[in-house]
């Protein structure tokens, strides 16, 4: 059984990704501070339910997303579905990787990763529909096994599997789409109008 | 060829680390020999970093020191 007393040492050190995972989460700086103040209060009162040697920062993921889930989530419902029917694998790498631009120095791949701004790559993740954000926040930003994110999501693994393959999708296709406005692609054929690109605040370019 | 397509399906479990050693050991093997894949490996590998790095958050000051008087507050009796 853990000791509450070595709660505050162990836990500490975990609030930047905790905190991180709670503003893509709720998209409201407000929030996520209340979000992360209220899991470290359900943490520290549960702590003897935490059994040493296993992975803290899961532990506390599912206590943030129980916690996001019961508590702030309905504030603010999108609707889950959307359509990536024609979306393939390796979306992005299949229209940008390609680019050999002949320059000298840096390659056309380490432009292309830099264009992508901290707001456009958030942005790009808090909108995906809520069910394919955590999976992809959880895997791709947080690092969890798919077993961990199971756990934290109470689903599982062949769902975990899935949520992320369509997860990755939508996020490539976002992600895409900000590349267009870079002048960096071209718009897909077949696709008349621009697919509204949301606005990301404090783009820098 | 159907090993790459057998790679390139696998990527994403390769990238995630959910392999049976045997099979990532085929994976890398074949990252190994095939430049194609690899270039599709390394984009993939770079955009995860690029995701992870972009959505960093630092803690404000303000709301550390509140969870810390939160805690403290809970460990005195009564």
């Amino acid at each position: 059984m853990a000791d509450q007393a070595t709660f505050a040492e162990q836990a500490m050190p975990l609030m930047s990704s905790l905190y991180s995972g709670a503003l893509r989460m709720t998209r409201n700086p407000a929030d996520a501070d209340d979000l992360v103040q209220e899991t470290y209060l359900r943490a520290y009162r549960g702590f003897g339910g935490f059994q040493e040697g296993t992975n803290l920062k899961a532990w506390m993921y599912r206590i943030l997303t129980n916690t996001y889930i019961n508590s702030y989530r309905a504030k603010q419902r999108r609707p889950d579905e959307t359509n990536l029917d024609e979306v393939e694998d390796l979306y992005l790498y299949r229209r940008l990787g390609g680019l050999e631009a002949a320059r000298s120095g840096r390659s056309a791949e380490d432009e292309l990763m830099d264009t992508f701004s901290e707001a456009e790559v958030k942005s790009a993740i808090e909108d995906l529909p809520e069910n394919f954000r955590m999976a992809v926040l959880l895997a791709d930003v947080e690092g969890f096994s798919y077993k961990e994110i199971a756990e934290i999501l109470d689903i599982p693994i062949g769902t975990v599997m899935s949520r992320l393959h369509r997860g990755r999708k939508a996020l490539q296709k976002a992600l895409y789409d900000y590349a267009v406005t870079h002048g960096l692609a071209e718009r897909p054929d077949g696709d008349p109008e621009p697919t509204p690109v949301p606005s990301a605040p404090g783009t820098d370019h | 060829m159907s090993d790459c397509n057998e790679t390139l399906r696998e990527l994403y479990l390769f990238l995630d680390g959910q392999l049976t050693e045997e099979d990532r050991v085929h994976i890398q093997q074949h990252l190994d020999d095939c430049s194609p894949c690899l270039e599709a490996y390394d984009f993939e590998a770079e955009l995860r970093i690029v995701v992870k790095s972009r959505c960093f958050e630092e803690v404000p000051e303000a709301l550390r020191a509140r969870i810390a008087k939160a805690l403290e507050r809970e460990q005195q009796p009564g």
